[in-house]
Order: structure tokens, then sequence, then C-alpha cells
């Protein structure tokens, strides 16, 4: 017995510094974190702009529109296409009522795959422009290069 | 076995393993979520539906009409504006949108000028993007130089 516990004894190094690392790994890792981009979607790469800014104050009352390669269209989870987003815009509009807030406040953050057809892009305006929204925002990635 | 187990943990001071797996597994999930953030900006369209607008039309606004045309593959083939050809080159689309509006005071706010964009269903929406950045600005060193900050679409081509 006391043999195996001098082997112990013998791999055991400091482990301090090791800590030390690792816990500072942690903190950078956390710090840069960003749980704030739900709102990406893994299906939708946007195409990119050197002239846009990321917005001083974020946009009031977003809805945000995905629109994946294939034209589809994904709504707080829910997939739609050009034709049944108008069932699913209902839904967002309701909540907007019920706060009080009126269709004019509304923004719709559209957010497409920069392969998507335009077409599909203009669908998807035309199905909100028929919800009576009006205030558009085409999504896109910043180009600092 | 008691015993050996007392003189253990005077020897070793306190066990570490399980600190160790804990921090290792919270190392490894905050380097597998990692992503670099990437910064996103938006180019508003303002689109009420036609006909709602109650304000009359000035026949002498018409707005510019920016039509692109695109392959069966969705590339970009041909652009015009205002019936101008222009082939495939932004550049050459920023440079006759700023002949066009040139003398035109206003450019921010609601009396500024106004493009209209007719797109062949099937192009790229990667090309409608690059053709609104070109007619909405240019950057001039870090200051960004605006043209035409209202944009809207024509009715979709099938």
């Amino acid at each position: 017995m006391r043999v195996e516990s001098k082997k112990v004894d013998l791999a055991e190094g400091d482990l301090t510094p090791m800590i030390d690392m690792v816990f500072q790994l942690i903190a950078f890792f956390m710090v840069l974190i960003n749980f704030a981009q739900t709102e990406s979607n893994d299906r939708v790469k946007l195409p990119s702009s050197q002239l846009v800014k990321p917005p001083e104050v974020p946009l009031e009352f977003p809805i945000i529109l995905h629109v994946a390669k294939d034209g589809e269209i994904i709504l707080g989870g829910d997939d739609y296409t050009a034709e049944t987003l108008r069932v699913g815009l209902q839904k967002e509009l309701a909540v907007i009522k019920a706060q009080g807030k009126t269709l004019e406040d509304a923004n719709v953050v559209i957010r497409a795959h920069k392969d998507t057809a335009a077409g599909d892009v203009q669908e998807v305006i035309r199905v909100a422009q028929e919800q009576k929204l009006q205030n558009f925002a085409l999504r896109v990635k910043e180009d600092n290069s | 076995m008691k015993i050996r187990n007392r003189e253990e943990a005077q020897k070793g001071g306190l066990n570490m393993t399980s600190m160790i797996d804990i921090v290792f597994l919270l190392l490894v999930f905050f380097v597998m979520t990692f992503k670099i953030v990437e910064l996103e900006g938006d180019f508003s369209v303002r689109m009420p539906l036609a006909g709602s607008d109650s304000v009359t039309m000035d026949p002498t606004d018409l707005p510019l009409k920016l039509r692109l045309r695109a392959d069966e593959n969705g590339k970009l083939t041909s652009m015009s504006l205002n019936e101008i050809d222009l082939g495939t080159d932004f550049n050459q689309l920023r440079v006759n949108v700023v002949e066009l509006i040139e003398g035109t005071a206003p450019v921010e706010g609601e009396d500024g000028p106004e493009i209209e964009i007719d797109t062949d269903y099937n192009l790229r929406y990667e090309y409608v993007i690059s053709s609104i950045t070109a007619v909405s600005g240019f950057k001039d060193g870090n200051e960004v130089v605006k043209l035409i900050e209202k944009i809207k679409f024509a009715k979709p081509r099938r």
C-alpha cells in the first residue's frame, strides 16, 4: 500500500499554474460569449455591405423574418412559405396590437440568405404589405474590408 | 483503509480532481459556443401598400428606375438605370446615380430622391444588396456620403 501511495505522490505536479490559466481562459470566453445572437439562424448567410453600421438604438417592435436559400421563411422558430406567412404575421401583429401600438410602429427585419432569389424577398415584402406593414429593414453584414 | 485515507488527505491537501473536471467542462462549453460576433446593420425600406398613400404624386418627382436582369442561374447579366445601360458594374451605377441626383438639394429625409428597384425574380439577393449599397451612398475615407435613402421595390416579376 505504501508503494502505491508513493506513485501517486510522484505523479502529482503543482496544479496551480494550470488552474490559473484555465480560469483565465474561462473568464475570456465567458466575457466574449454573446447570447444575444438568438436573432441569427444557421440557415441564413447574410450578404455584406460596406455602408451599413450597427444601429445605435435597437429597432422598436421588430418582426424578424429569416429567408433561407430555398425561399422558406422562418418566423419565431416556425417555417412558413410565402403563401402561409400571412398566418404567422397575423399572430405577431396581434401581439403588437395587444401592446397598444399601431402597425406603423412595427419594423419587419428581413434576414435573407445571400443566394436566395430576390423575388422571394419581394414576395415576403408583398405579403407583409398586405398586412399593412410598411417599415422594412434589410439586414446585412457589415463588411470592413 | 480508513487510516490510509486520512493519511492521503493530510499529505495531498484538497482533492482537485472533481474541480478540474468541472472547470474543463466549462472551458470546453465556452470554447464550443464561442463565435466571433459579426456586426450587422440595416438598409431601411419604406413601402406602404400602393394606393394607401394619401399624398398625391408629383409627376415631376418620379423615382429613378433601376432594372436588374439575371440569367437562369441567378447571376446578374445587366443593369439599367432610367434606360441607361450599365452592364454589371456597380461603380458605374453609383457614378450615374451621383450624376442624376446632382443638384437636388435635400438628400436626407422624406424629400430626397427615390429609387425603385425592378429585379428579375431569380436574381440572387446579394446582387440586390450590392445595388442598394451602390445607390445609397459611398465611403469617402471614413465618412459615408449618402445618395439615395428612399428605396422601394417594384412588383415581383414571375
